[in-house]
């Protein structure tokens, strides 16, 4: 989701209007006609434009192997396979709205093994890998999609699947058993077909086609991975009065790397992202590893995280300590800011009625930039604080610093008291407490079920304590000790 | 012969093809309706006006039904009767279903439900231990108080005292598949019920009087749960009836599923606990006496409360002796969900109560906590230990009790404990871990390390296994032969993916020596074994194994009489031989069909010699104990809380499994959920009595990365001393206490930063981590 937009009470058809029609346009309970491929067969669905692919799995095709387990993203006991033309992904039935898949490929359970049990299939059952079973389809096709891209970081690609029943050990033990085990056949077949398709459904295909889109229809919400609108469908049961799908404009999908920057386009999914910054920054990576699930990442986009404002989204303390400019566009104007300025106030972003992200600019080197992800879970778990340091230390003395941290105030902000307190001082345990006491200036965080007020403050002091220390060579990641 | 085989779950190829069917799953009529419950905003208060005009006319709508609109009981409590299926005046938490819809999708139900104008005039809610203890809010007229020999004058008179007093959270079942109930409307008023229930037959009882009906108007069937753990054992009566009630209203297939957050929010969880203790002990750490407080919230209905603090008192000896012991339990009355059955049912919370007492004593005493533990151990019975642990070593010497213990190994309730086997499991496992070198280790590791600390601690359980309730104790089953060979099986315990039916088919296949392949697995079903107890308390295959058993030896004793005639028969690797002769399963069946020989039987069990006086807190509750064993290394961030879990290794006593591979799914499945409710998993409600982790979005329950990365499971050889089914031991439950290592080990982590102890509550959160690091540097 790229904006976020103000709900009115106007139904959205009782606005003629050429453009909307032009481009298509999608009122939520409207029927939107869309074409892909399900299990190997070609199927046109004409269908409310946020139904979700769960629910017109199980209600109207009878595929009940795909499962509801949370309805929010969370659990993965939905998970299908989804191949796109450049990747197979594993995605949250639940939260995927029918638009989102025109012309690609759809694997669920019933399809992965309908030749004969794929690998991952076998093998948990060999590894007694299932209990209760009903976690299991969305393993199965978490693992059929990581065993396509031949990853064996299987904690990291089943992160997004919760079992209660089994610990997980013996499910780990299937993955690593069919690891390099021969692809199916489907996977090619579902690829060639994808590779054969021109989407034509009524979504935008390219940035100016949303900017006039956009421009003339202000009030409707954009969806791009659907990973927060998704729960205003099916937690808030909001009927969306008019919606534009954004996966098919594929210039928001761009990525620009120059000798000293890199322009990101708002619709990259954090997969990419994250694939991008481990080459670039590889500590904003591993922090994206631990964002969201992998089904999640495959679905949200950047610009999606840093539009809806949320002052717990992960991106935007990385971003601004990276010293990120925002493009923003609406209709044919085009203007930057620095992130940090985008962030007005909870619930506020300087975005004007039909403008939108278009792409972030990141410089391409920060060797300094550290971001630490503090949650209760370690892994798919929303931050209770999430910290990004970008400290210029020059011949013990600090000569630059960008800090910013998500959960301690109700937008993604700059420590500005506590980087003044640090610039010009020397990189020692007197300018650190300092620090830490400024830190108190920069922010008054709430309580909430996440963390305290009081944690929250404790545990953004102990990550500059930590920046500090690892600067120093010190042992301070949990995940490097080994038995 | 198929018992103690490692064989997969009987369902596994379905669950990965994705047909194994659910409720949700069951292909319904076309008119099928869907229910939803409009729910309490507030805990505590009096409706004053009830507008549902905007319900009634949203779309999709065919029913709106409130309390007086029920027919007959409006009930579904499972003890006393204090649980209206909808409100009646008064709304006791946030959450509480008030009114329900039936419309025509699932959506249009869950919206309509949210457009009722309710008011209330709230009153100030009981919700925390300070409020309910100030209101003498209690279930059951107060605290219960139980005693063994005179703990105040032990305490007093001991060399050392501790006084101490924590706080641990409950637990969100989380089963991955949510509550869901479907009904379909027979003729002649019946009602045939598919379920998501661990107890069928509480379901037929509370649909019938919900209906106005015997039991014998209402089948109820479940062929399996997507999870339970206890959460399924009283949380689905609210659905079953509220769909069977609309079904006999409109005639039409009725079903209801909690969406994720309603489902969080309406039931019931684990209860949370306070635990005070004072302890008096000698300068080697031996406890003289001890008393405990433990305190409750179980929430606005008594549910299973009762039964729950009472395994908690149960097991607050865990593994030792204690000469001299007092426990008091209050259970509190609360304006929230009502607290439930969770696996260990109390049992857990009981154990940490005890554990932390030996922490905190050899904190006390600089003593490694495997000593104190290992001083305080049960005395084993004579023999009982080299026989049962084939593998395992000789008690040392070191640790022997005193030859002449004045004490009687007994524990507070008076039971005596003859078949205790954590003696040698201790020195086993502490070997295989490796237990004192990593130790040395980490201390000498913890010393360099100015941020990160690691921890390492060993726990032990032992469990009681039985109902408390002593009638639950028994079980029934059907067996039918049919003339090809093939075997139909039916019992009174219900899948939830503990792998009972396939434990259970073992049983069976074993007993006519044939395949597992020739028992039909079938659902289980009111109709067809009557008055079933819930599966739970960890006694699934022990009951209904030996029901199964009785069964198929009847059918056998029959087919063996007229086959043999006198001549001993034998029934092994799909044939049946005697005198010389020798042929297929099949064949004999046959012939014995045509012979005219019965060939179906039902098969009943009840446990022997349990008696047990629940207001005095003395007899023998337990037909046996099962026992286990963990050691569990962490590494902690002193400077965010943020931590690991390094290392487990566990060493566990199913007595002779019936199935090793099962058994361990069970272990490793039961440490990790186990060690999640003491870390991750927190439960947050907010001043206004409002569940504020009611997802999966705010509520953690372990991930594939939370598990051990290095996790050993070794399972003791051994067998029951009780003629239970093969001489297995239950292990639904048990192993759920082994994940009390992970906390332990986390709090030694903390103690490794300062002298102070780290004091630490559960669930041992980052926020409570990080918190008591700085008590203990402070």
């Amino acid at each position: 989701m790229i904006g976020v937009i103000k709900r009115v009470g106007l139904y959205a058809a009782s606005m003629p209007n050429d453009i909307l029609w032009t481009f298509g346009k999608a009122a939520g309970q409207d029927p939107m006609e869309v074409s892909f491929l399900l299990n190997g067969e070609t199927v046109l669905v004409s269908q409310p434009a946020t139904r979700t692919l769960l629910d017109w799995l199980r209600e109207d095709r009878s595929l009940t192997g795909t499962k509801e387990g949370c309805n929010e993203g969370d659990c993965g006991a939905c998970t299908v396979v989804v191949q796109d033309g450049t990747s197979v992904r594993a995605l949250n039935a639940c939260i995927l709205f029918l638009p989102q898949l025109d012309g690609k490929a759809v694997r669920t359970v019933e399809g992965i093994g309908k030749d004969g049990l794929h690998a991952v299939q076998q093998a948990l059952v060999d590894q007694h890998g299932s209990q209760c079973g009903f976690c299991t389809p969305g393993f199965v096709a978490s693992m059929v999609a990581g065993h396509a891209q031949g990853r064996t970081d299987h904690d990291t690609v089943l992160a997004g699947n919760l079992c209660r029943c089994t610990g997980y050990a013996p499910i780990i033990r299937a993955a690593r058993s069919a690891e390099g085990a021969a692809l199916p056949e489907w996977l090619k077949q579902d690829a060639e077909w994808v590779a054969a398709q021109q989407p034509t459904g009524p979504a935008p295909k390219t940035s100016d086609d949303l900017a006039a889109l956009y421009l003339a229809n202000p009030d409707a919400t954009l969806v791009a991975g659907a990973t927060d609108v998704g729960l205003w469908v099916t937690k808030q049961l909001r009927d969306l009065d008019q919606v534009f799908f954004l996966n098919q404009c594929d210039d928001l999908k761009t990525i620009e790397v120059t000798d000293t920057a890199i322009r990101i386009g708002a619709g990259v999914s954090m997969t990419d992202v994250r694939a991008l910054m481990a080459e670039h920054h590889p500590s904003y990576a591993e922090m994206i590893r631990r964002y969201g699930s992998e089904q999640v990442r495959n679905a949200a986009t950047i610009g999606g995280n840093i539009a809806n404002g949320s002052p717990i989204g992960d991106n935007p303390p990385a971003l601004i300590a990276l010293g990120t400019m925002l493009h923003l566009r609406k209709g044919d104007t085009r203007r930057d800011l620095p992130i940090e300025d985008f962030f007005i106030d909870y619930g506020k972003q300087d975005r004007a009625d039909g403008e939108f992200v278009e792409a972030v600019t990141i410089p391409k080197s920060a060797p300094d930039l550290r971001c630490y992800k503090l949650s209760k879970r370690f892994d798919q778990d929303i931050s209770a604080v999430c910290g990004c340091f970008n400290i210029t230390v020059t011949d013990g003395t600090v000569t630059a610093a960008r800090i910013a941290f998500g959960g301690m105030a109700g937008t993604p902000k700059l420590a500005i008291a506590t980087m003044s307190t640090l610039i010009g001082q020397p990189w020692i345990e007197a300018t650190l407490d300092a620090a830490c006491d400024a830190l108190a200036t920069d922010y008054s965080p709430m309580s909430d079920m996440r963390a305290s007020a009081t944690y929250r403050l404790e545990a953004a002091k102990g990550m500059l304590r930590r920046y500090f220390a690892q600067s120093y060579g010190l042992p301070t990641n949990v995940l490097e000790v080994e038995v | 012969m198929t018992v103690r085989q490692p064989l997969p779950h009987d369902s596994g190829p379905l669950h990965v093809t994705g047909s194994a069917r659910y409720i949700d799953d069951i292909p319904t009529p076309r008119d099928c309706l869907h229910i939803a419950f409009g729910q309490s905003p507030v805990a505590c208060g009096t409706i004053t006006s009830l507008d549902l005009t905007a319900v009634k006319s949203a779309r999709g709508v065919v029913a709106v039904l409130t309390a007086d609109d029920l027919p007959f009981s409006n009930d579904v409590s499972p003890s006393i009767h204090d649980e209206p299926l909808l409100a009646v005046g008064q709304v006791h938490y946030v959450g509480q279903p008030i009114f329900m819809v039936v419309a025509d999708s699932h959506l249009n139900a869950r919206k309509a439900a949210r457009m009722a104008k309710i008011e209330i005039a709230e009153e100030k809610p009981i919700l925390s231990v300070e409020d309910a203890m100030v209101a003498g809010s209690f279930f059951e007229g107060g605290p219960r108080t139980w005693t063994k020999g005179d703990a105040k004058t032990a305490i007093e008179s001991a060399p050392r005292r501790l006084t101490g007093q924590f706080d641990m959270g409950g637990q969100e079942h989380f089963y991955l598949e949510g509550q869901a109930a479907l009904s379909l409307p027979q003729d002649n008023g019946d009602m045939v019920v598919h379920s998501s229930t661990q107890h069928p037959t509480e379901i037929q009882h509370k649909v019938a009087d919900a209906l106005g009906v015997p039991m014998h108007a209402v089948r109820v069937e479940c062929r399996r749960m997507g999870g339970g753990f206890g959460g399924k054992e009283s949380q689905g009566n609210a659905l079953a009836v509220a769909t069977a009630v609309a079904a006999r209203l409109t005639g039409r297939a009725c079903k209801m599923r909690y969406d994720r957050d309603d489902d969080m929010v309406i039931t019931g969880k684990r209860h949370d606990f306070r635990i005070g203790y004072e302890v008096g002990f000698d300068d080697k750490g031996r406890i003289k006496g001890i008393a405990f407080t433990q305190i409750t919230r179980g929430g606005w209905a008594q549910d299973l409360t009762g039964p729950v603090a009472d395994r908690a008192m149960l097991h607050s000896d865990n593994a030792y002796l204690l000469p001299h012991a007092t426990i008091t339990s209050y259970r509190l009355k609360t304006n929230m969900q009502s607290a439930t059955a969770f696996r260990g049912f109390g049992g857990p919370q009981g154990v940490l109560g005890i554990e932390r007492v030996m922490d905190h004593i050899a904190h006390d005493l600089d003593m490694d906590p495997v000593e104190v533990r290992r001083l305080n151990y049960y005395a084993p019975a004579k023999g009982a230990e080299a026989k049962a642990i084939g593998t395992g070593k000789p008690f040392g010497a070191e640790f022997s009790p005193e030859t002449h213990r004045p004490e009687p190994n007994t524990t507070p309730y008076g039971m005596e404990v003859k078949d205790f086997l954590l003696h040698s499991m201790t020195e086993r496992l502490l070997e295989t871990s490796d237990y004192k070198n990593r130790k040395a280790q980490i201390a000498a590791w913890n010393a360099n390390s100015p941020i990160l600390k690691r921890g390492i601690a060993f726990s032990p359980v032992k469990f009681g296994i039985s109902f408390t309730l002593t009638h639950l104790n028994q079980a029934g089953a059907l067996v039918h032969v049919y003339q090809d060979g093939s075997i139909m099986l039916n019992h009174g315990g219900t899948e939830m993916g503990q792998g009972l039916f396939q434990k259970i088919a073992q049983v069976a296949a074993a007993r006519f020596g044939v395949s597992t392949e020739t028992v039909k697995i079938t659902a289980t079903d009111t109709a067809k074994v009557p008055n079933t107890s819930a599966t739970a308390a960890s006694s699934g295959s022990d009951l209904n194994g030996m029901a199964v058993l009785a069964a198929c030896d009847a059918i056998r004793t029959r087919m063996a009489e007229f086959l043999g005639q006198g001549a001993s028969v034998t029934f092994a690797d799909g044939m049946v031989t005697w005198a010389g002769q020798s042929i297929t399963f099949a064949e004999a069946a046959m012939r014995c069909y045509q012979a005219r020989v019965g060939l179906s039987a039902t098969g009943f069990y009840k446990t022997p010699d349990l008696s047990w006086d629940r207001e005095a807190g003395k007899g023998r509750p337990f037909f046996y104990f099962a026992h286990g064993a963990s050691v569990t290394e962490v590494v902690i961030d002193t400077l965010t809380g943020e931590n690991r879990i390094l290392r487990a290794d566990v060493l566990h006593d199913v007595g002779a499994s019936l199935n090793p591979a099962l058994d361990k799914g069970q272990i490793e499945g039961g440490y990790v959920q186990g060690a999640g409710w003491l870390t991750t998993e927190e439960l947050v409600w907010d001043d206004h009595g409002r569940l504020r982790t009611h997802a999966p979005s705010t509520y953690k329950i372990p991930a594939c990365s939370d598990r051990p990365s290095v996790f050993n499971v070794d399972l003791v050889d051994g067998e029951n001393p009780e003629a239970t089914i093969y001489r297995s031991k239950a292990v639904g439950e048990p192993p759920f206490m082994l994940g009390i290592s992970a906390f332990l080990a986390l709090s030694d982590a903390i103690a490794a930063c300062g002298d102070l102890y780290p004091d630490l509550d559960a669930p041992a959160t980052p926020e409570r981590i990080l918190m008591a690091v700085k008590r203990v540097q402070a």
